[in-house]
């Protein structure tokens, strides 16, 4: 009824061409947005501001990150964590070794540094695909551990091993409490979805998509192999390091390796899966899912009057992650965009089911 | 050189070890062209169930015998692995035939993770003893020829003569038996197999069983010698470069892959360590993949794949 595009007419390329080509469209995001930066800010409290939907927006730009290499590009990579820890190393000492360093800067610089590590083990993608290439970005996992661990440069010489930020400020204003942290990182996420949505809309997407979906008959048409995945090697690693830039200085304040481990590398993966490869919008339901489902897993026994011990809850925890990984695979291939998406078009049609 | 050889002994034991868990990459990876992630898991699987029957059967039947428990485990324990491979083909992978490898490699990992959390849940999450009878002391060789000696672990060559057995028992199963060439088949052309009446999905339940049967076997040696923890899943992953550098398709390569790994592990973090800081290990089997996959990315002995553009 209400989620109609009839009457909605195009009359010039731009109109077209726009990323929310229907108006509902468009004021439901701009109504999210004002939810997102007004309404939680005054009505969430600060629990929820940082236990959950701070980490829950970090992790959701580290998806988006990962997403362009897996979903948009194919190129499958287990070692997301390792290019998380290198955005967060990189600003660290960017942060601490210059002086009067802008936080945003050294972010983003945690970000290129990343773009370098991401694109020096992306190389090995030029010979090798799929199952081999899952194995060489596990070699960046295990060599950033041990090096981030082993090397004392990178920390600082810290003797714990665990490095810390504080006093973070941008332009004068510090970034002390949850909902400055949360609105920081907000800013971050808004800007970067859509500027990867821009991206895989425009040539250079389309390549990696083409890249995806079949390399040969996309080298045939002209499409240069070497461009298009270490571009989206590129992006990628710029995206997560950021994330992982964020991840530290932001949701942890102080961390050490263990932070940016194999397992986060496994769960950024799994928030892919789930949340819909090759989506953007997918790839933030994938990170709300996998943050708000070991909530409510420890919830549910509570609800249902009883209890049970935390190691068998995180025991459940696995496995329900795992039962669902396959179950997507099966059933839902483009996870859960794919059912907004179906939402979306039965509300086009709705009443009238046809 | 005395302690060269030592070390060099100790890589080659570690890497019998590496190897025992590659083969069951291999086998599924040859019969169904599933890049198996979830091996890891299943090593601690099996391992898990291994430990905990021989602990619980004196139990429930009322019994001495730590021959008989052990017998009665393994047996318990083969089983359950082969109900493990029925499941994972009935609810995973007959719904995912003809999906990309890259589908197929993440729903390992769901496998894995699952397996993990179920195989945690029934049996426990602590530490836990295999006692096999292995012998622990250590072994003197070669006095005369050394100063000092060389010092051998009697345990780790125990594991790399059973690691040998395994090897052959598997040869002889897949060149004589009439399931064997079956699975040959099946390994070469899919369609082709099924065509002249193998039964496909009977196939891929047997070469998971197998694949248990060699992470059992797995998962007790290296069970006994650190104990079945979680961290036994972890030790899966040094598989992995094992199998790149050997060849994805080639059982001679995961057992001389997983020797060059385990070798060059040790006599790395021996002479190489001091000057990287240490540690050098956790990393080492995957640059070392990683490089020679540059060089040849079909791996030693890895069918090569031609991919003209």
């Amino acid at each position: 009824m209400f989620y109609r595009e009839n009457g909605q007419f195009k009359s010039s390329y731009r109109a077209d061409q726009q990323i929310f080509p229907i108006a509902q469209d468009r004021i439901a995001i701009l109504v999210l947005l004002l939810v997102a930066f007004i309404v939680v800010p005054l009505g969430v409290s600060d629990y929820w501001m940082r236990a959950i939907l701070t980490p829950f927006l970090i992790l959701s730009l580290a998806a988006l990150g990962l997403n362009i290499l897996v979903g948009y590009c194919g190129q499958i990579s287990l070692g997301t964590g390792a290019f998380m820890a290198v955005g967060a190393y990189a600003a660290y000492n960017f942060q601490v070794r210059i002086d009067g360093m802008p936080l945003i800067a050294s972010l983003l610089l945690g970000g290129l540094c990343a773009t370098f590590i991401g694109v020096l083990f992306g190389i090995p993608s030029l010979r090798i695909k799929g199952l081999y290439l899952a194995v060489a970005t596990l070699a960046a996992q295990f060599f950033t551990d041990w090096a981030f661990l082993r090397i004392q440069w990178f920390t600082n010489n810290s003797s714990s091993g665990s490095v810390s930020v504080a006093g973070l400020n941008v332009f004068g204003v510090p970034i002390e409490s949850p909902v400055q942290k949360y609105l920081f990182c907000l800013v971050f996420v808004v800007v970067f979805a859509l500027l990867a949505k821009n991206l895989v809309r425009s040539a250079i997407g389309r390549e990696w998509m083409a890249m995806r979906d079949m390399d040969v008959a996309a080298a045939v048409i002209g499409i240069r192999p070497v461009y298009a995945k270490l571009t989206a090697f590129a992006v990628s690693s710029f995206i997560v390091g950021v994330a992982g830039a964020l991840w530290g200085f932001i949701h942890l304040g102080a961390w050490e390796p263990a932070a940016f481990s194999i397992d986060r590398s496994f769960q950024l993966l799994f928030m892919v899966i789930i949340g819909g490869l090759g989506s953007i919008m997918g790839s933030f339901f994938g990170a709300a899912f996998i943050v708000l489902l070991p909530l409510f897993l420890n919830q549910l026994p509570g609800w249902l009057g009883f209890s049970i011990s935390t190691a068998l809850a995180s025991h459940l925890e696995t496995m329900i992650f795992g039962a669902l990984i396959v179950f997507f695979l099966i059933v839902e291939p483009h996870g859960l965009a794919r059912l907004w998406s179906t939402g979306k078009e039965k509300l086009r049609l709705w009443p009238f089911p046809h | 050189m005395g302690f060269f050889l030592e070390t060099l002994f100790g890589g080659l034991m570690v890497g019998m070890l590496y190897s025992l868990i590659a083969i069951g990459f291999v086998l599924i990876y040859k019969a169904s062209g599933v890049f198996n992630f979830a091996q890891g898991a299943m090593v601690l699987f099996a391992a898990l169930a291994m430990a905990r029957f021989a602990e619980w059967f004196p139990l429930w039947f009322g019994f001495e015998s730590q021959i008989l428990a052990n017998i009665l485990a393994f047996v318990a324990a083969m089983g359950v692995m082969v109900i493990v491979a029925w499941l994972i083909e009935r609810l995973a992978l007959s719904k995912l035939v003809n999906q990309e490898g890259i589908t197929l490699l993440m729903a390992t990992l769901g496998i894995a993770y699952f397996l993990d959390g179920v195989g945690q849940t029934i049996f426990g999450n602590d530490i836990y003893k295999i006692d096999v009878g292995m012998p622990k002391e250590p072994l003197m060789m070669l006095q005369g020829t050394f100063q000092g000696g060389l010092l051998l672990s009697q345990e780790d060559l125990v594991a790399a003569l059973v690691a040998a057995g395994l090897v052959v028992v598997l040869a002889i199963f897949f060149q004589k038996t009439a399931t064997g060439r079956a699975l040959r088949a099946v390994a070469d052309d899919h369609q082709a197999a099924q065509s002249i009446g193998i039964p496909l999905k009977r196939i891929w339940v047997i070469v998971w069983s197998v694949a248990g049967f060699s992470a059992l076997v797995a998962g007790i040696i290296w069970g006994s010698k650190l104990g079945v923890q979680f961290s036994l899943s972890l030790v899966a992953l040094k598989a992995l470069p094992v199998v790149i550098l050997g060849g994805l398709t080639s059982i001679p390569g995961a057992i001389i892959g997983g020797l060059l790994i385990g070798v060059g592990e040790k006599l790395s973090e021996i002479y190489l360590g001091p000057m990287l800081g240490g540690g050098i290990e956790i990393w080492f089997a995957y640059v070392l993949a990683l490089v020679f996959l540059l060089v040849r990315p079909q791996g030693l002995f890895g069918e090569k794949i031609i991919d003209r553009v």
